[in-house]
């Protein structure tokens, strides 16, 4: 029968190139084009279909600064490039400064290019694009771009061709097959001879499951352009060859060349960009991990929730575009290696502004010098080991943390490894997280406040090397099947550590590190540039973004906070939130955690406190709102001794949520010689702002809108970006009074960079004023006459009406002075600019179900908002995030609302 | 300038009569019997007859200038052949007449249940009318009367469609009143939760909305306008809002939204057999208007007819009280 010709067959079919049928869905007729390539040495001129906008530029008289020289995988084609192609188009007319000429390919025996019967191992389809862009004069700037199969044939060419090469860019793809890991499931299967010739070319199964894996499903019409040149066993030899092609072993006739391309793109000093989706089958995170450890300086975009047709999925185009402007354009005229290093320079704000600068100093750095010291460096007051007061004294640290450092390096870990600590706070992790900076181990944290889905999905996308875990976590790291080698916090017993693929516990790896010399034995310190951390943003609006910290910037932290409290080496400082510990050897303060549970923090007592400071003649104290309120709901328990302790305490910080003024003036009638604090901040940039009571007080008898943060300490410059009427901050920096705006921050301790999300990480640096690198918080605020910023919610959940927007916090404080209401929040229904204002509220008494306010109830609301309310809704309680309950996410209450009054049923939301 | 208003008999009509009239404007009326507006300001010119009578029509529009049209048969059921002649028949006969009169404006008064297919609609601006989806009889033949209209838009014939949104006022038999007669009678059931959210629009800025698109019909023309309050509120919000300003209870008693539009449905066919005296208590359109959302953008319509509402909900349902405390 001739559906089941055989592979020869099918592959020894001949057919002339065509122009696409016309119209296909998002194709403009201009760009497609057919291209004769004379055969060198003898061999057969070949025809090329492409999508090419040179012809249309030239028309328009627009110089293009380069090509983009796309290359599609299997089973898809030039179309796949569609839309870049139109938005490159339009981009160029827009400015001819950004004018790219684009072209993408159809590779021989794909798309509507020549069937050439004849097989195309790799090292062929590289000399054929070659002699392609021979062909065609692409001699000037040219950044590649690929996807799947064709970043390889791309990055083929693109080593190749050094000389025009301006950039490279992938979209999912591979260029190395790495030793441990199985070939990926679905080609496994299609790669079983028995099935290899029947899935891909006598029947669409593997093309029709490729274009089965966009996230959302592809429109029919799309799906038909996909299907278009490949109708047909006889035009399909391609998508069988190219599956024949992939090496599976070193065997295998393209195994050289894959290495050779790989080997090649390690050598490449170009700008470089990934774009991944992390959904995909095939090519799993584990490549992505490949290709960034051959180039490092590549800027990555994960595009949470998009998979292997990530060119379908996610808005590509314009990003692509984005990236050629910011990244590509400035190296011209430096050599491109000059250019990667120079651009990393200017990232770093202090650097681009010396006068910043201070004096680097390593976080560990008092751990060297107080290695002889038998002073307390750690205390804490209800170990999990059980047993009484457990005191760490530096000397004692200092060598823990040597030994840990350096067994961490005899089992492999090295500088630039990621190492997830998956390890509650206490001594275990203090010691663990300053072994891991001494060595120039990346630290990733993310803590169990992102939700076991949320935790997972940052873990996965931080692709740690190593992780290090107390049991339950490394339970989750094996049924989840996150990356890295494992190590466990305790020994566990051998079956136990067997299972869960345990290399060595903590106590193991420090007597390893002993027998190695501890601290005598290490590698040299890394460089303050290096980067020493990702931590893990809280996700309250959207998926939890990494944030990377270099070792300067966290040093900047600890200087900021240390300038700001005044703590130092000698400090006695309570640590009411146990992350708080984790500061004390680098601020060289004896940190003492009080007895209460780590995970819940509302369970610390003001016995539980004033014992802590007892045990290290404590003058500072830092804790969350939930555990200063427990700690006042039990300040009669205390006795004379224990409060004269609290007496003594000079500063108290309150981190976390904002806590209101009532409940400040009573934690200062307890500490009666402290000076309150709250400070302002975010993962991103940890201390922006601090206010302390009296200027609470003052800013309460001001009617201002949001909530009053206070001032930046001097090494901190703030603005806000003004926002237009469709809540876009788009305004010029200004730090004018009253005026609304997006806060932006520039610091020596704000975030290095976002973790693999180049798009929001270029977005949050976008401004560049006065020279500086400023990051954009997402919050809205406002400063006062006397300079004083006020926070007014977060940027996404700006309300815009008709008459303007509306920032939320002000009118939820307004609708909070409501008796009976306890909480409230401000959301916008309808589309932007347009909105109605919804107030949906936690009641006192709570309500018993999702219900509209009384007609009573919503008349007190409007009136004390002020604004035209179209609705309020009572519920029973308002979702938060897990990290703070405190955040709530108005962008999903205000879709959950949007249902109800919209007549749907009542839900809770 | 003289301007035709027809449908004058009715609440919204006379409001537009007593407006152009107040300002000096000449004012013709026409409609089938009493005009609810010259008989308290006895002036201009009054027209009896309907809007499928040719020679009525024909008399209407001689020696005007402009037209605002609002005369239609109003009604949430019906034979659907009657509501044809006159909703789109009428609107053609009396477009052609004044287009044959030398009329320059005319403005359309339409309703938004001419783009409702019965789907909530959050913050759109006036969708395409569209005769084939819309829901019932009369916002079917309305839709197609409104494209009628901006059909014959042409130069030296400005033709604008407005479509004022449930409106409400002081005196008003059609939605008020029949409001408070069934709470009165303890027959009033909120649909649902009563949390769809609604925009209406008060009598008298309906009115002035009408007015300023007759004055910028050669800047509007052709183009349809939305009018409401810009206040949407709950439906059980309105609900007892207009009952507490007549002094009745609001409603108490639940209905599921599903149950009430399928029992409308059964309603509204045995009344098609044997009407009764009185419109059927509840039909599938009114269980779908009252219990999913249907609130506007106002942007275009404020921006492009220079207008905005003098009298908010609050105000109006102050003078809704007074109206109900008079005696």
């Amino acid at each position: 029968m001739s559906t089941r010709a055989n592979p020869a067959r099918a592959v020894a079919a001949r057919a002339d190139a065509t122009l696409p049928p016309h119209p296909l869905p998002g194709l403009e007729p201009a760009f497609p084009r057919l291209v004769r390539v004379p055969g060198a040495g003898g061999g057969a001129d070949r025809t090329w279909h492409l999508l090419d906008n040179g012809p249309r530029l030239a028309e328009l008289g627009i110089e293009p600064r380069g090509t983009v020289l796309c290359v599609h995988g299997n089973p898809t084609w030039s179309y796949l490039w569609r839309r870049l192609v139109s938005a490159a188009t339009d981009a160029a007319v827009a400015s001819e400064a950004d004018a790219w000429r684009v072209v993408a390919v159809d590779q021989l025996d794909m798309g509507f290019s020549e069937r050439t019967g004849e097989r195309r191992p790799l090292a062929t389809r590289i000399a054929d694009l070659g002699a392609l862009t021979d062909e065609l004069g692409l001699d000037g700037p040219v950044v590649t771009l690929g996807h799947d199969w064709g970043g390889v044939v791309s990055l083929g060419w693109a080593v190749d061709h050094r000389e025009s090469l301006a950039g490279v860019a992938v979209l999912n793809t591979a260029v190395h097959q790495p030793e441990h890991l199985p070939i990926p499931a679905p080609l496994r299967l299609a790669l079983r001879r028995s099935l290899l010739t029947r899935s891909t070319v006598d029947t669409p199964a593997f093309l029709e499951t490729t274009l089965a894996l966009a996230h959302p499903r592809l429109p029919a019409d799309v799906r038909d352009a996909f299907r278009a040149p490949y109708r047909g066993a006889e035009r399909r030899g391609g998508i069988g060859g190219f599956v024949a092609d992939i090496p599976v072993g070193p065997g295998h006739e393209s195994y050289a060349e894959l290495e050779r391309v790989a080997a090649g793109v390690a050598a490449l000093d170009v700008p470089a960009l990934f774009l991944w989706g992390p959904r995909d089958p095939v090519f799993g995170e584990q490549y992505l991990a490949d290709l960034l450890q051959r180039v490092p300086h590549a800027d990555v975009h994960r595009f949470e929730g998009t998979g292997h047709l990530i060119a379908e999925d996610a808005e590509y185009a314009p990003v692509v575009l984005d990236w050629l402007r910011e990244r590509v354009r400035s190296a011209e005229g430096a050599s491109s290696a000059e250019h990667a290093s120079a651009d990393a320079t200017d990232a770093s704000g202090e650097n681009a502004h010396p006068e910043d600068a201070a004096a680097f100093r390593p976080l560990w750095r008092n751990l060297d010098e107080l290695a002889d010291s038998t002073l307390p460096a750690l205390v804490e007051m209800a170990p999990r080991v059980g047993g009484g007061p457990r005191t760490v004294t530096w000397a004692k640290l200092s060598r823990r943390v040597g030994e840990i450092a350096a067994g961490l390096v005899a089992s492999g870990v090295r500088a630039g490894d990621r190492v997830s600590l998956l390890v509650p706070p206490g001594a275990d992790l203090t010691a663990v997280l300053y072994a891991c900076l001494r060595i120039g181990a990346i630290v990733v944290v993310a803590d169990a406040g992102l939700g076991i889905r949320g935790l997972s999905r940052a873990v996965r996308g931080a692709r740690p090397d190593h992780v290090i875990g107390i049991e339950t976590a490394l339970a989750a790291a094996r049924a989840l099947g996150w990356p890295g080698q494992r190590f466990s916090a305790t020994t566990l017993p051998a079956p136990a550590a067997a299972a869960l693929g345990v290399r060595a516990s903590l106590p193991q790896l420090a007597a390893l590190g002993a027998e190695r010399g501890g601290s005598a034995g290490l590698p040299p310190e890394p460089a303050p540039d290096d980067v020493a951390a990702v931590l893990f943003t809280s996700g309250s609006t959207g998926p939890a973004k990494g944030v990377v910290y270099t070792h300067r910037r966290l040093a900047g932290v600890r200087d900021a906070l240390s300038a700001q409290y005044g703590v130092g080496v000698g400090t006695g400082l309570v640590a009411g939130f146990a992350p708080f510990a984790l500061l004390g050897p680098a601020l060289g303060a004896t940190s003492v955690t009080p007895d209460m549970s780590v995970t819940r923090p509302g369970t610390l007592t003001a016995t539980a406190v004033a014992d802590a400071a007892l045990a290290v003649d404590a003058t500072v104290l830092f804790a969350s709102p939930a555990a200063l309120t427990n700690v006042l709901a039990t300040a009669d328990d205390l006795d004379e001794r224990r409060r004269a302790a609290l007496g003594a305490v000079r500063t108290l910080l309150s981190a976390g949520a904002p806590l209101g003024l009532p409940l400040l003036e009573r934690v200062a009638a307890l500490l009666p010689a402290a000076s309150v604090h709250t400070p302002y901040g975010m993962t991103e940039g940890l201390l922006l702002t601090d206010i302390d009571l009296p200027g609470i007080r003052e800013a309460a008898a001001q009617d201002d809108e949001g909530v009053c943060v206070g001032r930046p300490p001097a090494t901190v410059h703030l603005r806000v970006s003004p926002l237009g009427p469709l809540g876009e901050a788009t305004g010029p920096l200004t730090a004018e009074p009253g005026v609304t705006g997006e806060i932006v921050v520039s610091a020596p301790h704000v975030k290095e960079r976002y973790d693999r999300l180049w798009v929001t990480d270029s977005a949050s640096r976008r401004d560049r004023d006065e020279g500086r690198t400023w990051h954009r918080t997402g919050d809205v605020g406002h400063f006062d006459a006397a300079g004083r910023l006020w926070v007014e919610g977060r940027l996404p959940h700006v309300l815009t009406t008709a008459a303007g927007f509306v920032t939320p916090v002000g009118p939820e404080q307004r609708a909070e002075t409501v008796p009976g209401i306890a909480r409230a929040a401000a959301v916008g229904l309808g589309p932007a600019g347009t909105q109605q204002i919804v107030i949906v509220a936690e009641t006192r008494p709570a309500a018993r179900r999702v219900d509209r306010a009384s007609a009573e109830l919503t008349a007190a609301v409007r009136q004390a908002v002020g604004l035209p309310v179209a609705a309020v809704l009572v519920v029973p309680v308002l979702p938060t995030d897990i990290r703070h309950n405190s955040k709530i996410d108005r962008a999903a209450l205000a879709r959950w609302a949007g249902g109800i009054l919209a007549g749907g049923r009542r839900v809770a939301p | 300038m003289t301007v035709l208003v027809t449908g004058t008999s009715g609440l919204l009509g006379a409001g537009v009569a007593d407006a152009l009239i107040a300002r000096g404007t000449d004012v013709c009326t026409f409609q089938r019997g009493a005009s609810a507006s010259l008989s308290t300001l006895g002036a201009g010119r009054d027209v009896r007859g309907s809007v499928t009578d040719p020679a009525a029509v024909e008399r209407a529009v001689d020696g005007v200038h402009a037209v605002v049209h609002l005369a239609a048969k109003v009604s949430l059921a019906g034979d659907e052949r009657d509501f044809e002649a006159v909703n789109v028949g009428g609107t053609r006969l009396l477009l052609d007449a004044a287009k044959r009169a030398g009329v320059s404006r005319f403005v359309f008064v339409s309703s938004p249940s001419v783009a409702h297919a019965g789907i909530s609609i959050v913050g759109d601006d006036a969708l395409p009318a569209d005769p084939v989806r819309a829901r019932g009889p009369y916002a079917r033949t309305k839709a197609a009367a409104e494209l009628a209209a901006l059909a014959a838009d042409a130069p030296g014939f400005a033709t604008v469609a407005v479509r004022p949104h449930l409106v409400w006022g002081p005196n008003d038999t059609q939605l008020i009143a029949r409001i408070v007669e069934r709470a009165r009678d303890g027959r009033l059931p909120l649909l649902g939760a009563g949390a769809a959210l609604i925009d209406t629009v008060y009598r008298d800025n309906a009115v002035d909305a009408i007015v300023a698109a007759l004055d910028r019909a050669d800047i509007v023309h052709g183009q349809s306008f939305v009018v409401t309050n810009g206040e949407p509120r709950t439906v059980a919000e309105l609900m007892s809002s207009i009952c507490r300003a007549a002094g009745v209870e609001p409603p108490r008693l639940r209905v599921p939204a599903g149950l009430a539009r399928f029992a409308g449905g059964v309603v509204e066919a045995v009344w098609r057999v044997a009407p009764g005296e009185d419109e059927p208590p509840m039909t599938r359109f009114l269980a779908e208007q009252l219990s999913t959302s249907h609130w506007y953008d106002q942007r275009r319509t404020r921006a492009l007819l220079n207008w905005t509402p003098a009298v908010s909900l609050d105000e109006g349902f102050a003078r809704l009280a007074d109206s109900y405390r008079r005696p």
